[in-house]
């Protein structure tokens, strides 16, 4: 059994360690509260219903997001807007469909199982509309960022004045969270810019936090699901480890041999 | 196989089993004389049993899912992720399964330096399982290469682009394993294929290694033949089902916090961009299991010589049975091997680290040491240590082991003719 | 385990047992219903269909969830042929009215309950469908009259959406 909890402090040393290696390419980022934190961690939904917001009247404009469909947004475990909302706010963005019986294509109010409606129609697109540079999409974007929720939280409220000594060319910012700290994407968030419905002041720091449980959703929609499965999951291997500990002292008990 | 003849019971049982002894093979199994004395650290044995058909059988449905084209294949895996039922478990189970496996095989292949299970007459055991570990990362890699992400894309080009080092006829197959002049759709699919080929020859070779275990029996922490069966053993069920089946529980609680808690952590942030052929990520590392030999690559200055060495660090392994000149097999009475063995580990850990930082500075001075270490392990210090090493006592059997411990290699030597 | 010692060992393997195979179970779950439809699938559950250029006599075939649905505009004709019909003379007794709440359209799922293939249009002895894989009739009501297949042919769930629009599912 000795030797076992060796092992067993073994796995949890190295798991820890490649936590840590992880930990070391980090730079210090704005801190936060995240409610979907933790074992039993779980979106605020209020948060996300306002990221939404951020996302729409914001953000919208320039990324995409391809792999949300507007039904996502009446999901268990997402913002759990009413089946109704979700509805309506499908049905206020035009969709493109076709081709219909004359070979045309046409458009049409959205629907539960549309795609979230893109900004441009591809890469070059959006690039071309941009200086260049794609604006992501952000779909997976949270996931697809080395510091996580933390980065893009304070990525979004990172714009600085440049240093004396740091030049910088048309349509590039300065942002101290920014990997080599240019970035092409301008400050978009202010004061007020938004107005929530639910009475919550508008800060920049309120819609950074806001907009960013949003994302963390839509990266991983099924968070809540996996928080909740894992906790029983774990508890029945416990459970379960326990029953076959006594079980293999039982059995063993019959030769003479420490275990 | 077994020492003794076995009847079924029943007549339908002996009619079958005349005509094919499945049950013969089953009572073998389960009557399977183990030492008693295994430790915990041969658990991973079983251990890794699990995480093959673990792979194999979430593979296969996140298979009937995952579309191998290059348009297709990053949007199939978050189609995965977001709406196929449970989609999200089973390609987080598979995913971190990897990293699980590999954490099991390290285990295992230390567990066996150390205990020198590797010796005779268990060369081939040995060996085969050398195969496995070899088509475990062509199948990691491979595995890797499928969600068609930044990491999967330039680590597939990076990979790939190994074989150019070979002269002459480099580029070529490189040309060839690619089906192009870049890795492109048609490098994704022949690599979905093989990735799906992969585990079912591991599962074969798997068959092979513990075939070839049953020929010898197991060796123990004290490394000695033991006759069997004998009061040194217990049948395989269900002493050691249920101990493994207990490590195995212990083991799975790890996993599953990394399957629900943190199931992106051993990846890479970069694979969850879609491929681009035109834009490399700033700092391309391969999954930590690859780490250290990846470090060993990198620490050649030449290329072709760098290649040479990653490879000599897997297959010198091969032939550690005849590069260990010592008689006996477990470290615990070999002293001084004890401490080198330690250190073996110390200097793969670092080549690990070194692995994931970039190449410069310390780091790669580090990693260049640690390599030259690690080949005069293995070219050197065994050989050399196995006539200059002087061993402790080796006790006569496992019930035993103060009563009759030989005083040296001479009379351990002989003790198979004292027992009997 | 032959030997009975105490109760207690044997209900700690029974229990072990027992706890273990609710875990084998609850694994085993997760790889059987991922092969159900998946949500972006469900989602998809119903079409919308513009019936205004379908002129009496004729039949237009749509996709509904990787099906054919037939729909089919009756001539008066055709309507008194399907609502005459004795439900003595049906192998599967179902009135026409029940089938068509519109007399003039018919709406059904276009797959035969024998094997499932798709029968021809205006063919077979009863003026309605035939299908060639096997040799079943159907009328115009989509009843099954001779042949192999069990029961008449389905009617999806569709409403009216305007008089010029069906909504299936």
């Amino acid at each position: 059994m000795k030797n076992f909890l060796k092992i067993f402090s073994l796995i949890i040393l190295f798991s820890s360690i490649s936590l840590s290696t992880q930990a070391a390419e980090k730079v210090e980022y704005l801190k936060t509260d995240w409610s979907f934190k933790g074992l039993f961690g779980k979106f605020d939904r209020a948060s996300l219903q306002r990221g939404y917001q951020v996302y729409t009247e914001v953000c919208s404009s320039c990324h995409s997001m391809k792999y949300l469909s507007y039904r996502n947004l009446a999901e268990k475990g997402g913002p759990e807007f009413s089946e109704a909302e979700a509805k309506a706010i499908a049905a206020s963005y035009e969709v493109k469909d076709g081709p219909n019986a004359d070979g045309e294509m046409f458009t049409r109010p959205g629907k539960l199982s549309d795609k979230f409606v893109m900004p441009y129609d591809n890469v070059q697109a959006a690039q071309a509309a941009n200086g260049g540079a794609y604006p992501p999409d952000m779909s997976v974007l949270v996931k697809a960022r080395g510091g996580g929720v933390d980065y893009i939280y304070s990525l979004l409220q990172g714009y600085e004045d440049p240093p004396a000594g740091v030049t910088l060319d048309d349509g590039v910012y300065y942002n101290k969270y920014m990997y080599g700290n240019k970035i092409k994407m301008a400050n978009q968030l202010s004061d007020g810019l938004v107005e929530y419905s639910d009475g919550t002041r508008a800060t920049v720091e309120q819609m950074s936090k806001d907009v960013t449980t949003f994302l963390m959703w839509s990266a991983e929609p099924h968070l809540e699901s996996r928080h909740q499965m894992g906790f029983k999951a774990i508890l029945y291997l416990i459970i379960l480890t326990i029953l076959v500990y006594f079980s293999m002292k039982k059995i063993w008990s019959r030769v003479e041999t420490e275990i | 196989m077994s020492d003794h003849e076995y009847t079924p019971k029943s007549k339908f049982g002996k009619w079958f089993n005349d005509r094919l002894p499945l049950l013969t093979l089953a009572n073998h199994l389960t009557d399977y004389p183990t030492p008693k004395n295994l430790n915990y650290w041969w658990t991973f044995g079983g251990i890794l049993t699990f995480c093959l058909i673990t792979q194999i059988v979430t593979g296969l449905v996140l298979a009937m899912h995952y579309i191998a084209h290059a348009d297709m294949a990053f949007d199939s895996v978050e189609h995965i992720m977001r709406d196929v039922n449970y989609g999200w478990l089973i390609r987080y189970i598979h995913a971190n399964g990897a990293s699980m496996f590999f954490l099991a095989v390290y285990i295992h292949i230390f567990r066996s330096l150390f205990y020198g299970s590797y010796k005779a007459p268990r060369e081939i055991i040995w060996i085969i399982g050398i195969i496995i570990y070899l088509l475990m990362m062509a199948a990691a890699f491979l595995g890797y290469v499928l969600p068609w992400g930044q990491m999967s894309f330039w680590g597939a080009t990076v990979i790939t682009n190994l074989f150019s080092a070979i002269p002459l006829v480099g580029e070529g197959i490189v040309t060839w394993l690619w089906g192009g002049y870049s890795v492109d759709n048609p490098t994704l699919t022949r690599f979905f294929t093989l990735h799906y080929l992969i585990p079912f020859l591991i599962l074969g070779l798997v068959v092979l290694h513990i075939w070839a275990l049953h020929v010898p029996g197991n060796n123990n922490p004290v490394g000695i033949d033991i006759k069997k069966p004998s009061k040194d053993t217990v049948p395989f069920h269900p002493y050691i089902v249920i101990k493994d089946g207990f490590a195995l529980l212990m083991f799975m609680i790890v996993f599953a916090f990394f399957v629900f808690y943190t199931p992106n952590i051993l990846g890479h942030a970069d694979n969850y961009i879609e491929a681009n052929p035109l834009v490399t990520p700033a700092h391309i590392v391969p999954e930590w299991y690859l780490l250290p030999f990846y470090a060993i690559l990198r620490s050649v200055p030449d290329k072709l010589l760098g290649v040479i060495a990653m490879l000599s660090a897997i297959l010198i392994l091969a032939a550690l049975p005849w590069l260990d000149s010592s008689k006996i097999r477990s470290a615990v009475f070999r002293p001084l091997y004890k401490q080198f063995y330690w250190i073996l580990v110390a200097d793969v850990l670092i080549l690990g680290y070194v692995g994931a930082m970039p190449a410069e500075g310390l780091y790669l001075l580090v990693a260049r040491v640690a390599t030259a270490y690690y080949f005069l392990h293995f070219l050197v210090i065994l050989p050399v240590l196995g006539w200059k090493e002087k061993t402790l006592p080796i006790p006569l059997s496992i019930t035993e082991p103060i009563l009759g411990g030989s005083p040296n290699l001479a009379t351990a030597k002989n003790k198979e003719s004292l027992n009997n | 385990m032959s030997e009975k010692k105490t109760n207690r060992r044997d209900f700690l393997f029974t229990a072990t047992y027992a706890v273990g195979a609710v875990g084998v179970g609850a694994t085993i779950w997760p790889m059987i219903d991922q092969m159900n439809p998946d949500a972006s699938v469900k989602a998809l559950a119903s079409t919308e269909v513009d019936v205004s250029a379908v002129s009496p006599g004729k039949t237009i075939t749509v996709l509904w969830r990787g099906k054919p649905v037939f729909i089919r505009r009756r001539t008066q004709d055709e309507i008194a042929e399907a609502r005459s019909v004795k439900l003595g003379d049906l192998k599967h007794p179902e009135k026409d009215e029940d089938r068509a709440k519109d007399p003039e359209w018919l709406v059904m799922l276009g797959v035969c309950t024998h094997l499932g293939c798709v029968p021809l249009d205006q063919k077979g002895e009863y003026n309605g469908w035939f299908c060639p894989c096997h040799g079943s009739h159907y009328d115009i009501s989509g009843r099954i009259r001779k042949g192999p297949a069990p029961t008449n042919m389905e009617i999806p769930k569709y409403e009216f959406v305007n008089a010029n629009t069906i909504k299936i599912g």
